[in-house]
């Protein structure tokens, strides 16, 4: 009986194992694939035709611009964030209440909605000022308001974990006023949630899409706006070149959210 | 500077960016989507209009069959990632959850590259059975990418949840003499219900709005962000392409506030 038992338990458990393995090989054999397409001298031969720089060098002379333009995109929006999100979620939790929490929803929205109704409302209000919209800091406008929520809900995370309250009530008996509390006492207590939201935002920024391509024009291009531009027209091989590009400057980011987490310091702030 | 005042401070830059860049947007959206030629009526035409009503009824069944399969696919996995250790474990939910930083148009690259006309799937078919398996710009193309992105974020929430899991429960079913298929039936899966409707609730909502995949691949196919992609661009009808997106943000918004009152949770979609 017992040993009729583990060798069902045994052929369950490698049934799950392969089950498990398929799933992540749908995964991740595209993007390995992508890769290896990058460098490939001509994908339909396969691998033996010879590996090779010039797509990447290629993607390089086509479209470094949208590269370093999603990088100021990205820094900006979190420049943005971290300006406006650190005091509002400090706000938002030392006021609480329903008000708060009624804050707390609505920026949380941009979330629900699609990047897509977002970016048509964004042009259908602001449209017409040709400067504006003509300009990065037009779809640095869609990217601050898709990204704020995570690097408030983030922040929250961590006041609401370490009990802020008395901190600020402490150092406010010892006569300190309220801005120097918050620069002394909150900001660096609340630095986890400040490293996670950023890694958070700089990740999200650096991969928009949905917003973004509604929201550019010809001459402000970022990465994955080029990135669907390419998978349309150009060869197999310089789409995955780009989008090789594209893996490289994320997976740092993403390894070191994975860090972040592992550590236990992102909480509640994770989706 | 009193401490009330002080937190209104904080919250200023917060209210300004957030009153100017979504909730004016938002408004004048909801404003022009009942302006055009049809006024009001544009919104009942969502529903009334045969062309609109058929791209409305294929996005509702096609993210439908999205949120099925992956709950079902997460949960198999979900279940024996939490469950079991094993060597390569950690590895495994690594590569697991690696795609969920992936831009949708990214994800649709992926697609073509399994199942495109150099895909990987082709390849396969064609050295088994002669034939060349290319749907990576059909429904079918789309199903997997959708699935795609949403078995990540599927994936982490089922196991948050089975590790929350009571084992006292399941032993008792044991101990009363329950099968393991019984124990699953009856004490694992009605306690992973909350966990099932507020991931499957992201799923829905993310595969209803999902833009970047739909513009990589659907060429073809009427799925409800193209509609509105196409309605702004090439119709140039944006009273209908807002009014569309307003649609299309509350079925998304009310899915997810539902799954919230249902499972207490905190969730969001993205993406």
């Amino acid at each position: 009986m017992s040993a009729k038992r583990t060798a069902s338990a045994r052929l369950i458990f490698a049934g799950q194992l392969t089950f498990t393995l398929l799933v992540a090989a749908f995964l991740i054999v595209p993007a390995v694939l992508s890769m290896m397409a990058g460098v490939t001298a001509n994908y339909f031969r396969g691998i033996r035709s010879g590996v090779t720089l010039d797509w990447v060098m290629q993607v390089w002379e086509l479209y470094a611009d949208t590269i370093g333009r999603s990088f100021l995109i990205a820094l900006s929006a979190l420049a943005v964030t971290l300006v406006v999100g650190i005091p509002a979620a400090y706000a938002l939790h030392v006021r609480g209440g329903r008000l708060s929490r009624l804050v707390e929803e609505i920026i949380t929205l941009p979330l629900a909605v699609p990047g897509l109704a977002i970016a048509l409302a964004l042009l259908l209000t602001y449209g017409g000022f040709g400067e504006f919209r003509r300009s990065w800091t037009f779809i640095l406008a869609g990217h601050v308001i898709f990204t704020l929520p995570f690097m408030v809900r983030s922040v929250m995370a961590v006041f609401a974990a370490i009990d802020i309250k008395t901190l600020d009530e402490g150092a406010s008996s010892l006569g300190a006023s309220p801005w120097r509390r918050f620069r002394d006492v909150i900001v660096p207590n609340a630095r986890p949630g400040i490293l996670a939201g950023s890694l958070m935002v700089v990740t999200l920024s650096l991969g928009e899409f949905n917003l973004t391509w509604m929201l550019h024009t010809p001459l402000t291009k970022t990465l994955p706006v080029g990135l669907a531009d390419s998978y349309a027209s150009m060869r197999l091989e310089v789409a995955s070149a780009y989008t090789l590009v594209f893996f490289i400057m994320i997976i740092p980011l993403l390894i070191a959210m994975q860090l972040l987490a592992d550590r236990g310091v992102m909480g509640r702030g994770r989706r | 500077m009193t401490l009330s005042s002080f937190l209104r401070f904080c919250l200023l830059p917060l209210a300004v960016v957030v009153i100017a860049f979504f909730l004016l947007p938002m408004a004048r959206l909801m404003v022009v989507g009942g302006s055009g030629e049809l006024g009001l009526s544009a919104y009942a035409a969502i529903l009334l209009e045969p062309r609109y009503r058929a791209t409305l009824i294929n996005t509702v069944v096609l993210a439908a069959a999205t949120t099925i399969a992956t709950l079902v696919i997460a949960t198999i996995a979900g279940l024996f990632l939490q469950r079991q250790r094993f060597f390569g474990r950690s590895v495994l939910i690594a590569l697991l959850t690696f795609p969920l930083a992936f831009p949708g148009v990214v994800v649709g690259f992926m697609i073509i590259l399994l199942a495109g006309r150099q895909g990987l799937i082709g390849d396969i078919t064609s050295f088994l059975t002669g034939e060349k398996w290319v749907f990576a710009y059909s429904i079918q193309g789309l199903f997997l990418g959708y699935l795609y992105f949403s078995i990540p974020r599927v994936i982490l929430t089922i196991m948050a949840a089975v590790e929350k899991l009571d084992p006292s429960l399941e032993e008792a079913a044991r101990a009363l003499g329950a099968s393991p298929w019984a124990v699953h039936r009856d004490v694992i899966l009605p306690a992973l219900g909350p966990a099932f409707v507020a991931s499957g609730a992201i799923a829905f909502a993310t595969a209803m709005g999902a833009f970047g995949t739909a513009f990589t691949l659907a060429t073809n196919i009427d799925v409800l962000p193209m509609l509105i992609y196409t309605e702004f661009t090439l119709s140039a009808n944006i009273a209908m392409a807002a009014a569309l997106s307003v649609g299309l943000g509350l079925v998304a918004w009310a899915v997810l506030a539902f799954a919230r009152t249902f499972s207490g949770g905190t969730v969001a979609a993205a993406g």
